[in-house]
């Protein structure tokens, strides 16, 4: 295949990865965009194999069918709460892929560079293996801690800003080594150590980071893997690899920056960790009142008195994986004529959208799942509110304590409505571990115990 | 302990303090119910009834009083007088009396009360607090009047109340001025709402305006500025320029409406004159007007309390005592009121009941305490509507102007650093990357603008489907496949093999998702 031909098919490849993600801004278009999606890559791969005829196509080919049943049969497989897991985990493959081609091109015999050139090449490697790097050990622990291998809290070892620094100036210094090496046996060390210490900062960073804090992880995981594609590109001079790696790049930029607004935090602040592991100092100020509980049979009159509902899931919803019974509580209601929606903090669960898609798989119908500005101003006039795992998220510490930790942390104002329900398991704080002042409202009553026998409790007396 | 419900002996009054419903919720906190025989025939409730529902029926009033500990009533006890020697004689020593007491019109019964040492919770003086709702008689009362008010009207108007086109011609639909936004012309708006009239309302505080148009009124509002929140959630005396806009308002008013019910109290002071007479005479032959203030001498100059008259073929109701003329809805109410109280004073359900002075609640209600006068209680320490200065705190989280300053002048420091670089880049690569390095910023504007646009309900797809794109990384590893060195081969199998995972992985999974949103059919 002749090379503009090859390049014409990179540019047709480019334009369908754009209309793919542009096809996810509303759901009607979203199959198709998902559709473009694999039509650019399956033009992107095909014109490559044409291209640059590699050794052995059935070896190529192998090895992508090998690759590609295992990445199939675990994305049919996986339960949709354990999306953050699958996701955290082929964020890693990326990163691994990176620093495998990283290796590949700086040890392929065939490039010779030289000049200007051969610094280019040389920092571009550099750079390609060290996101990719960091990439994969960051996916991995953010992987580990999701699927619950690794604990949540974060990992606060003495001196991790300085620990963070030294590997940062020591990988200044490797790359300085590196890109000065006359011959690739004399730049492989400083490659391998900088690699290896690009694996120790990855890990180190995401257990530094808290549970609650994953939406950001996982968005600033999933554009440091476009950003490891978009280095790969600039090493092997491959234009599509740049444009699809910097639309990766800026799409996850762009959702950790929602994430980070969502919960009023610096990017900076996030990524430095230690967020919550200092629960005891949140003492915030004296709460009044008592918590008033209230019994399956009291809630379902509430809500069977009630005109108009809505539900606010949070991470506990997918822990106890309420979701099928609260879906079908939703058709219970519905049916019996009550007004049912459900309203969704950007931050609620563990990667951005985590809710809806867990109500997508309970059937729910995505047009009464709406958003925190959506429903806020409608609050006032809902008569029941059902919080169903959620906690900072509903918090009106963050709009009444000014010195709260979560002060200006945008949060639905449950307490605005007749009555709110909260399903929790005990009076434990959530992830910023201060108390939350909602419990010990006039307004709002407690229904002890695990989300889902609850739910499912009230529906059967329903 | 036992708890006596004696039949109320005013003229006129025909409501019970406890309904057999009430009775029986009283039971399940370990009381005794006695009931006076034909206690609740007025209201509906037979004798049987309250058999039924556990109560124990008494023959007279003398016995009925002499073994209850707790008497539970609507009207304050009736003083001895010429019909003959009054309830109050029949209360003695140590006994628990709950009842509507109007303690700040009452100051002798008080002292007559406290020297008997009867203990004395006065069912309106619950303070207007959120948590003391459930307690509220006045709210539950005002209610009732107000609904009943729209009723009295409808009876006495002579029109349809809803707007109708028939076969015999037009009719237009009756236009209702509510003055006084509280829970009685809440009620009262609701109502004539649900008839079907043009409802408007009018209230010194403005911060009603959301809750009467939820009822589904027009709010009137006064082109002046001055705020009419008092203390307690209640109005309060408004200046004189205020009160004269106020006259010219109702005078318009009264032109164009066909019924007027007003409902303004200002606690401890007579009701304010609103509708003057030469006001109400403005009104079409045929209107009517419904006092709720009457017993506090009315709103309107023509009221004459407990009355209906007529002037100048305008009806003016001036009852007194709606609550009562819905006998069987308010005993419910009143009884509901009661038992959550005796829940308060008996936590822990054992029939016994205790005064805790120390509970804000039940020391604003509480106006006799054993032998001494226990009213009027230290002021409430919030109001139900939150005064304006408090609002200021949610400003306080809000992010200063100062910061945002910094944040302009900080972006613009960003943007000078990043034109620095790129023009540094520029300086110092070859061209063949300079190349590449324009297609990667065109890529990170146009992936940026595409982005924005992605509702937040799939961020999961989308970090999905990027995560799929982002395996265009196999590219780079079917490139090397083609290598000479075994070493690099090897390197590029385990690449292709870890991003096919990926492609297919992640095509997939996002498939499986977006099939699961669905609309609802």
């Amino acid at each position: 295949m002749a090379q503009g031909l090859t390049s014409a098919v990179y540019i047709a490849a480019s334009i369908l990865f754009i209309l793919s993600l542009g096809g996810l801004s509303n759901q009607e278009s979203a199959r198709q965009g998902n559709l473009f999606g694999i039509a650019g890559m399956a033009l992107a791969i095909s014109a490559t194999l044409l291209a640059f005829t590699p050794a052995s196509y059935g070896l190529v080919l192998g090895v992508m069918a090998f690759g590609g049943a295992a990445g199939s049969t675990l994305a049919a497989r996986v339960e949709m709460t354990a999306m953050p897991q699958l996701v955290a985990i082929l964020h890693s493959f990326v990163g691994l892929a990176a620093v495998l081609v990283g290796f590949g091109s700086f040890l392929e015999p065939a490039a010779h560079f030289t000049g200007a050139e051969k610094v280019v090449h040389g920092i571009e490697v550099f750079l390609g293996v060290l996101i990719g790097a960091v990439t994969f050990t960051g996916s991995v622990a953010a992987f580990g801690k999701l699927q619950g291998i690794l604990s949540s809290r974060p990992l606060t070892l003495p001196g991790r800003h300085l620990i963070n620094l030294a590997i940062g100036l020591g990988c200044i210094w490797l790359g300085v080594l590196f890109v000065g090496a006359e011959s690739p046996a004399a730049g492989i060390w400083p490659l391998l150590i900088m690699t290896g210490l690009a694996f120790v900062f990855g890990l180190h960073m995401v257990l530094a980071i808290g549970g609650a804090d994953m939406p950001v992880v996982i968005s600033m995981l999933n554009s440091y893997s476009g950003w490891a594609a978009a280095a790969t590109g600039f090493m092997l001079s491959n234009d599509l690899l740049i444009v699809t790696g910097a639309l990766v790049g800026s799409s996850g930029a762009i959702l950790s920056y929602i994430m980070c607004r969502a919960m009023n935090r610096r990017f900076l602040s996030v990524i430095l960790g230690g967020f919550g592991g200092e629960a005891a100092n949140g003492s915030g100020p004296l709460i009044e009142g008592e918590a008033v509980a209230i019994s399956t049979e009291e809630t379902v009159q509430l809500l069977t008195s009630a005109k108009s509902v809505v539900i606010v899931p949070g991470y506990g919803m997918a822990v106890a994986h309420a979701q099928h019974p609260v879906s079908e509580l939703v058709k219970n209601l519905k049916a019996k004529g009550i007004e049912t929606r459900f309203a969704i903090h950007p931050v609620a669960g563990r990667m951005p959208g985590h809710m809806n898609v867990l109500l997508a798989e309970a059937r729910v119908p995505y047009d009464i799942v709406l958003e925190m500005d959506e429903v806020n101003s409608d609050l006032p006039q809902t008569d029941v509110v059902l919080v169903i795992g959620a906690n900072d998220i509903v918090n009106p510490a963050a709009q009444e304590v000014p010195d709260s930790p979560i002060a200006g942390m945008p949060v639905l104002e449950v307490w605005k409505a007749n009555t709110t329900i909260v399903l929790k398991r005990s009076m434990a704080t959530g992830y910023a571990g201060i108390d939350n002042p909602l419990f010990y409202r006039d307004n709002s009553r407690m229904l002890f115990g695990d989300a889902k026998e609850s739910i499912s409790a009230v529906l059967a007396s329903l | 302990m036992i708890i006596g419900i004696p039949a109320e002996r005013a003229s006129h009054e025909k409501r019970v303090a406890l309904s057999p419903g009430s009775v029986a919720d009283a039971i399940k906190l370990g009381f005794i119910v006695s009931v006076e025989t034909g206690a609740g025939v007025a209201a509906g409730f037979s004798d049987d009834e309250y058999r039924d529902h556990g109560a124990e029926i008494v023959e007279t009033a003398e016995r009925l009083y002499q073994t209850s500990e707790i008497i539970i009533k609507i009207r304050p006890p009736s003083r001895p007088n010429a019909q003959g020697p009054g309830e109050f004689s029949l209360l003695s020593s140590g006994k628990v009396l709950i009842s509507l007491i109007a303690p700040g019109q009452n100051p002798d019964l008080l002292e007559s009360l406290a020297e008997q040492g009867i203990t004395t919770l006065a069912m309106d003086a619950v303070p207007r607090i959120s948590r003391a709702q459930k307690l509220d008689t006045l709210s539950s009362m005002a209610n009732v009047a107000g609904y009943r008010a729209v009723v009295e009207a409808a009876n006495h108007f002579g029109r349809f109340f809803t707007g109708q086109v028939t076969a015999a011609g037009k009719v237009p639909p009756a236009k209702v001025l509510i003055i006084g936004a509280g829970v009685a012309g809440l009620a009262a708006i609701g109502a004539a709402a649900a008839m079907g009239a043009v409802v408007r309302a009018f209230d010194t505080r403005p911060e009603v305006k959301e809750q009467v148009e939820s009822m589904g009124a027009e709010f009137l509002m006064l082109d002046f500025e001055e705020e009419g929140s008092g203390e307690g959630g209640y109005a309060k005396v408004m200046s004189e320029a205020f009160i004269a806009a106020e006259m010219r308002l109702f005078q318009e008013q009264a032109r164009d409406v066909d019924i007027i019910i007003t409902t303004a109290l200002i606690p401890g002071k007579p009701a304010p004159k609103l509708i003057l007479a030469e006001t109400a005479r403005l009104m079409r032959a045929g209107s009517v007007i419904v006092d709720l203030a009457a017993e506090q001498g009315g709103n309107c100059e023509l009221t004459q309390p407990g009355e209906v008259v007529c002037e100048a073929g305008i009806t003016v109701i001036g009852f007194t005592d709606l609550p009562s003329r819905m006998a069987a809805q308010s005993s419910q109410l009143y009884g509901n009121n009661v038992v959550h109280l005796l829940t308060e004073l008996c936590p822990n359900k054992d029939g016994q009941v205790g005064v805790d002075m120390a509970d804000e609640v039940i020391r604003g209600l509480t106006v006799v305490n054993g032998r001494e006068v226990t009213w009027p209680p230290p002021p409430p320490r919030l109001s139900a509507a939150p005064p304006p200065p408090q609002t200021s705190s949610s400003a306080a989280v809000t992010p200063q102007p100062g910061s945002k300053e910094r944040s302009v002048l900080g972006s613009v420091v960003g943007l000078a650093v990043v034109i620095g670089l790129i023009l540094g880049v520029g300086a110092l690569a070859p061209k063949s990357f300079m190349g590449h390095f324009t297609v990667f910023v065109l890529a990170v504007f146009v992936g940026w603008q595409v982005i924005w646009n992605v509702t937040p309900a799939l961020h999961t797809p989308l970090m999905s489907v990027t995560n799929a794109i982002s395996g265009i990384i196999v590219v780079g590893a079917l490139l090397q496949m083609s290598s000479t060195s075994g070493l690099v081969t090897l390197l590029a199998i385990v690449a292709l093999f870890v991003s096919s995972i990926n492609i297919f992985g992640g095509f997939w999974v996002t498939q499986r998702m977006l099939r699961m949103f669905r609309k609802d059919t």
